[in-house]
């Protein structure tokens, strides 16, 4: 009885390990939507990537410049959730979201330059 | 000199001493060096390389200037690692031109990243130039950070609101203005309703003969607006200077001259002494183009204008620092 048990248990341990294990795999970078507690947003060519990012609420999103030229990082809701500094080739920006909700942006400087952040 | 002959007005269709063809003609050689002046209602064009041969009478109206604009100091990507060398040449430039100008514009973005030093850096090498006086008016690479408090404690004495000013040169009547303050999001650039009200003001009494040249960042015309080259309210500017004989608009932003002539106004905007950006729509983005180094002077550059008292347009030409 124990045995059987502890093979089961064994068993759901190695079927939770794969799974946690699979998902941290996919993590990277690719789908906007896995449920990774980082996001990155890439600024290059006067735009950002993804224009649209949905995450789970609780995930810090981290936007880095690529671009040859400086950007900023504002969000345009009623309560200004959010302002970076003018970030310069390299620099990052990164900003919590502990509340769901759609958030807009746009870069400051380049105000033609627009993104979305939505929050579930 | 019989090229003179060859250029002189022809066809006056409006009686108003300008002949629309042969001004965009001379208009479209400014980039590669022509000089073209107004005298007696006459429109005259010299090729540049000839300017040796013409008299300073000849050349010169009443008023002279010069703009520069897009300096960005502290810019120092590929396109072109040194900022400050570029902008010392156009300043050798202007120091070259057989009669100084008597001041000169600046159209903004002085700075790349409204630091201090950057400031500072184009500060140190503008007085190096013969014309001592230089107006300034905010970049949108000017104002980050502060909402314009540098700006306006460094550039912005006697100026309204985020840095609007007007004043007199012999008879005419320059207004620097503001347009990247409070841009908006997917928005174009934006002069606002105080600022357009001071406008309104400030031009209501002038004589409708009294040339005025409005000078500001960002076109006041829709060069592109994919690309945010445009400013929204600029037809409500316009129409305040509708009564005006002769309107010059001169601006920077898009790193490249171009000119356009409507009606009584004539537009233009500027090369950047610092990099050169693609023509609309002929890349993926409005960012710095890299040329060849042996070609990067040549896509830089400055801006002479003349005004003769007395007729339409002014003589705006532009030189590359090559």
């Amino acid at each position: 009885m124990r045995r059987s048990v502890f093979i089961a248990g064994l068993a759901a341990a190695l079927v939770l390990g794969m799974g946690l294990f699979g998902t941290g795999r996919k993590g990277s970078v690719t789908s906007a939507q896995e449920k990774s507690s980082t996001m990155e947003v890439k600024i290059d060519n006067f735009s950002f990537g993804p224009v649209e990012l949905t995450v789970p609420v609780g995930t810090m999103v981290t936007w880095i410049n690529r671009d040859d030229i400086p950007h900023t990082v504002v969000s345009t809701d009623d309560s200004k959730t959010f302002k970076s500094k003018v970030l310069d080739t390299d620099e990052k920006f990164s900003f919590t979201f502990s509340k769901a909700g759609t958030y807009p942006y746009f870069c400051s400087i380049h105000p033609k330059m627009t993104g979305k952040v939505i929050v579930q | 000199m019989s090229e003179k002959k060859k250029d002189e007005l022809l066809h006056d269709h409006n009686h108003d001493g300008i002949d629309r063809r042969g001004f965009l003609k001379c208009m479209a050689w400014a980039g590669t060096g022509a000089f073209c002046v107004m005298k007696g209602g006459v429109l005259n064009s010299y090729s540049l390389s000839r300017l040796s041969e013409i008299s300073t009478a000849d050349m010169m109206g009443e008023l002279s200037f010069v703009q520069i604009s897009d300096s960005h100091m502290g810019f120092n990507k590929p396109a072109n690692p040194d900022v400050a060398g570029t902008l010392k040449a156009a300043v050798d430039k202007i120091n070259a031109l057989s009669a100084a100008p008597e001041f000169m514009l600046h159209t903004g973005d002085i700075s790349h990243l409204s630091k201090p030093e950057e400031f500072d850096t184009v500060d140190q090498i503008l007085k190096g130039a013969k014309p001592k006086d230089v107006f300034y008016v905010p970049g949108e690479h000017d104002v980050l950070n502060d909402d314009g408090k540098q700006f306006l404690e460094r550039y912005g004495k006697g100026s309204k609101g985020a840095g609007w000013y007007s004043f007199d040169k012999k008879g005419t009547h320059f207004m620097g203005l503001v347009n990247v303050m409070n841009l908006k999001a997917g928005g174009l650039g934006t002069l606002g309703h105080e600022q357009l009200e001071w406008m309104e003001d400030d031009v209501k009494h002038l004589k409708h003969s009294t040339p005025i040249v409005v000078f500001a960042h960002i076109p006041l015309w829709s060069v592109y607006p994919e690309w945010g080259w445009g400013t929204e309210d600029s037809a409500q500017a316009l129409a305040y200077l509708k009564k005006f004989g002769s309107v010059t608009v001169l601006n920077g932003h898009i790193h490249q001259t171009m000119q356009k002539v409507e009606g009584n106004v004539t537009f233009h905007t500027a090369a950047s002494t610092a990099f050169p950006q693609p023509q609309p729509g002929k890349a993926d983005s409005p960012g710095p183009m890299k040329v060849p180094a042996e070609q990067l002077k040549a896509v830089l550059g400055i801006t002479d204008v003349n005004y003769v008292q007395g007729q339409h347009a002014l003589a705006v030409v532009d030189s590359s620092l090559a």
